[in-house]
C-alpha cells in the first residue's frame, strides 16, 4: 500500500485551492536497471477529485508525469469543513484514495 | 470555455502576445535564472521530501528492533525524546559516545542504544536504491524538518569540536587523484558554476548560510531524499575519488568545518534540489 | 610547543578569557596535518581499494599545493612548473591537432576513473563542459574556467599555439603552479591522441568555437 497523499485544502479568493502530494514512483517502462534489464512501466493513469458527490476533476496521466507527482488546482463551490476525496488509479490496477477537510 | 473564431480583436491580441514573447526571448539570460527561481519557488510547495518526513515521523515513533523500543527516547542533544531545534545545533559532541557527532551518525547510535540493533543493521541501507528505500532518509527528514526556521547553531568550543573543525580544514584543502581535486577546487570561489549547477563558496557565510542548511533535500536528478553524508560520498565519487564511509571522522569533521561557517542561516530542511 | 603556536595561544588568551581552555588543547598545523591523514586514512575502508592506494598519498605537487592553499610562494611555484614542464609528452607522430569533432566528444563526456565506471575498454572522457564555456551552442557550461569561445580565432592555429594548448591540457601547473585544473596528460586521466583532438577543437579554424 502507498504511503499517504499530502493534501492541502484551503479556501483562496473565493475558491478552493487544493495543494496534493502523490506517492509513486511513475516508471515510465523506458528506464534500465543496474543489470541492464528494464524497470517495467508503473503510473498512475486516473486521478478523480470528488466534492460533495460530483467530480470536480478528472485527470489521465500517462508516463511524462514524473516521480512523486505534485498537483495544484482550484474549484468553486466549495465552503470551509467540507471534504474532498482524491483518488489514484494506476496501470496495474493499484488505486489510493485520500480525504482532506476545507480549511479557511 | 467559449470558443468565438479569429476574430480581428483576437489577431491583434495574438499578435501583440506573439511580438511581446518574442522581445521577451531576445531579453538576456539572467531572465534564465530568475525563471529557474521562481519555478523552484512554485515547486517548493510540493517538495517531495514531504513524504519523507511524513514517513519518518512514522518511523521515529514505531516501536521497533531487538528491544521493541520506538526512538522517542533517543537522545539528539537536547535530552532524551526532545526532537524540536536538535538538528540546529548539530554537529556537535555528545559525552556519553565521547565523540563528535552528526545527524545520521547520532541516530544510528540511537538505533544501537535504544532499539538493540546492531551497528551493521543499523547502517545497512543509507542510501536508498529505486527498489530499496531507505529509513535513514526519512528518519533524517523527519529530525531536520523540526529544526525548519530556526538558525544553525553548531557549538565550536569543545576541544573535539575544535580539532574536528581543524581536521575538516585540513581535509577541504586535500588535493588528491587523477583530478588534483580538493573540496576547495569547486567551493573555494563565488559566483562559479559546474554546467549548470551553482557552486556555493563553503567558507563564506554568504554562501554556507544559505545552502548548508537546505541539507537533507528532495534531490529531483535521485527521485529521492538525499542527506549530508550521500553530498559528501556524491561529490568523492565526483573527484575520483573511492567510497566515502557512512558516518566516518572525515565526513563529520567535514560538516564541523562547513558548519561553522553556516551558523546564523536559518534551516529550510529538508529542501529541494536539482 | 612551537614558538609560532605559543605566540598564537597568547594572543587569543588575552583577547577573549573564555577561549584559554580550548587554546591549550589546540593542535599545531602540523599534528592537524598528520592527524587528517590518518583519519583520511580511515575513512575510506569500504570501498574499492586499489582506488584508495591512489589518493590515500598526494604527490608532492598536490601535498604542495594543499598546504600553500594553492598561492605557493614564488620559489616553490616555479619549481613545480619547471618539473612539470619536464614530464610533458608530446605525441611521437608529432601531430598536435586532431580532429575537432572527436574533441567535442571528448569535451562533453564526463565518462572514467568514478568507482562507478567498470573496467572496460570505453575511453575516459574529459569533463571539459563542467568548467569551460568552449562551442557556442552549448549553454550548459560551467564557469571555474574561463570561456574557450573563440579561442583560436583570437591567438590563430600555429605551431607554437598549438604546443602551447597541448601543453596546458596535458599538464596546466608547468604553467600555472597548483592551477585549478586537472592534470589530464600527466595523471593518465587523457591519452596524447584525446589532447591532440581536444587542441583541434580549440584551434581549427572548422572548430565551432572558431566561427
Amino acid at each position: 500500500m502507498a504511503d499517504p497523499m499530502r493534501i492541502r485544502a484551503a479556501m483562496d479568493r473565493g475558491k478552493v485551492d487544493i495543494k496534493v502530494l502523490m506517492a509513486h514512483e511513475m516508471e515510465t517502462g523506458q528506464r534500465k536497471d543496474a543489470q541492464g534489464k528494464i524497470v517495467p512501466a508503473h503510473f498512475i493513469r486516473n486521478v478523480t477529485v470528488t466534492h460533495a458527490g460530483r467530480t470536480v476533476l478528472a485527470a489521465q496521466w500517462g508516463t511524462s508525469v514524473s516521480r512523486n507527482p505534485f498537483l495544484h488546482f482550484r474549484f468553486s463551490g466549495g465552503k470551509p469543513g467540507e471534504k474532498v476525496s482524491i483518488t489514484w488509479l494506476d496501470n496495474k490496477g493499484e488505486t489510493r484514495t485520500d480525504e482532506a477537510t476545507i480549511s479557511g | 470555455m467559449r470558443t468565438s473564431g479569429m476574430t480581428p480583436r483576437r489577431k491583434a491580441l495574438i499578435a501583440g502576445a506573439l511580438a511581446a514573447s518574442l522581445s521577451v526571448a531576445a531579453a538576456a539570460q539572467d531572465d534564465t535564472q530568475k525563471e529557474i527561481e521562481r519555478y523552484r519557488q512554485l515547486l517548493a510547495e510540493g517538495n517531495p521530501a514531504d513524504l519523507w518526513e511524513a514517513r519518518g515521523e512514522v518511523l521515529w515513533k514505531a516501536r521497533r528492533g531487538p528491544k521493541n523500543a520506538s526512538l522517542e527516547r533517543c537522545d539528539l542533544g537536547l535530552g532524551p525524546g526532545v526532537v524540536k531545534g536538535a538538528f540546529a545545533q548539530m554537529p556537535r559532541y555528545f559525552a556519553d559516545t565521547d565523540r563528535v557527532q552528526d545527524l545520521e551518525s547520532r541516530i544510528v547510535t540511537c538505533m544501537v542504544s535504544v532499539q538493540g540493533f546492531s551497528p551493521e543493521e543499523a547502517m545497512k541501507n543509507p542510501f536508498s536504491a529505486p527498489e530499496r528505500p531507505s529509513d535513514m532518509e526519512a528518519l533524517a527528514s523527519y529530525v531536520a524538518g523540526a529544526s525548519r526556521g530556526m538558525k544553525l547553531a553548531a557549538p565550536l568550543s569543545h576541544p573535539k569540536e575544535i580539532e574536528a573543525f581543524r581536521i575538516g580544514e585540513q581535509l577541504f584543502h586535500r588535493r588528491a587523484g587523477p583530478y588534483d581535486f580538493a573540496c576547495v577546487s569547486c567551493h573555494g570561489e563565488n559566483g562559479k558554476r559546474i554546467r549548470r549547477q551553482d557552486l556555493p563558496k563553503l567558507d563564506d557565510p554568504k554562501d554556507a548560510q544559505k545552502i548548508f542548511t537546505t541539507w537533507p533535500a528532495y534531490r529531483v536528478s535521485q527521485g529521492t531524499v538525499r542527506t549530508m553524508q550521500h553530498r559528501l560520498y556524491d561529490c568523492y565519487w565526483q573527484m575520483r575519488h573511492p567510497q566515502l564511509d557512512y558516518v566516518s571522522e572525515a565526513s563529520i569533521d567535514l560538516m564541523v568545518y562547513m558548519a561553522k561557517y553556516a551558523n546564523g542561516g536559518t534551516i529550510n530542511a529538508p529542501g529541494l534540489k536539482r | 610547543m612551537k614558538a609560532s603556536v605559543r605566540m598564537r595561544a597568547v594572543l587569543v588568551s588575552t583577547a577573549s578569557a573564555g577561549l584559554i581552555a580550548a587554546c591549550a588543547a589546540q593542535p599545531s598545523d602540523d599534528d592537524a596535518r598528520s592527524r587528517a591523514e590518518q583519519i583520511f586514512r580511515e575513512s575510506f575502508t569500504h570501498g574499492n581499494q586499489a582506488m584508495l592506494a591512489r589518493v590515500e598519498r598526494q604527490d608532492e605537487v598536490q601535498a604542495l599545493c594543499s598546504l600553500y592553499r594553492n598561492e605557493p610562494p614564488r620559489e616553490i611555484a616555479a619549481k613545480i612548473e619547471r618539473t612539470q614542464a619536464a614530464t610533458i609528452r608530446f605525441p611521437a607522430q608529432g601531430k598536435l591537432m586532431g580532429d575537432w569533432r572527436r574533441g567535442e566528444q571528448i569535451a562533453q563526456s564526463g565518462y572514467g576513473m568514478r568507482f562507478t565506471d567498470p573496467d572496460t575498454k570505453r575511453p575516459n572522457g574529459g569533463n571539459c563542459y563542467n568548467c569551460h564555456r568552449i562551442a557556442p551552442q552549448e549553454i550548459s557550461f560551467g564557469t571555474i574556467g574561463p570561456s574557450l569561445y573563440g579561442f583560436g580565432k583570437l591567438r590563430g592555429s600555429g605551431e607554437a599555439v598549438q604546443r602551447y594548448v597541448y601543453a596546458k591540457i596535458y599538464d596546466p601547473q608547468a604553467s600555472v603552479a597548483c592551477s585549478n585544473m586537472p592534470r589530464f596528460g600527466h595523471n593518465a586521466v587523457l591519452t596524447e591522441e584525446q589532447i591532440s583532438h581536444l587542441v583541434a577543437l580549440l584551434l581549427d579554424p572548422d572548430s565551432p568555437v572558431n566561427r
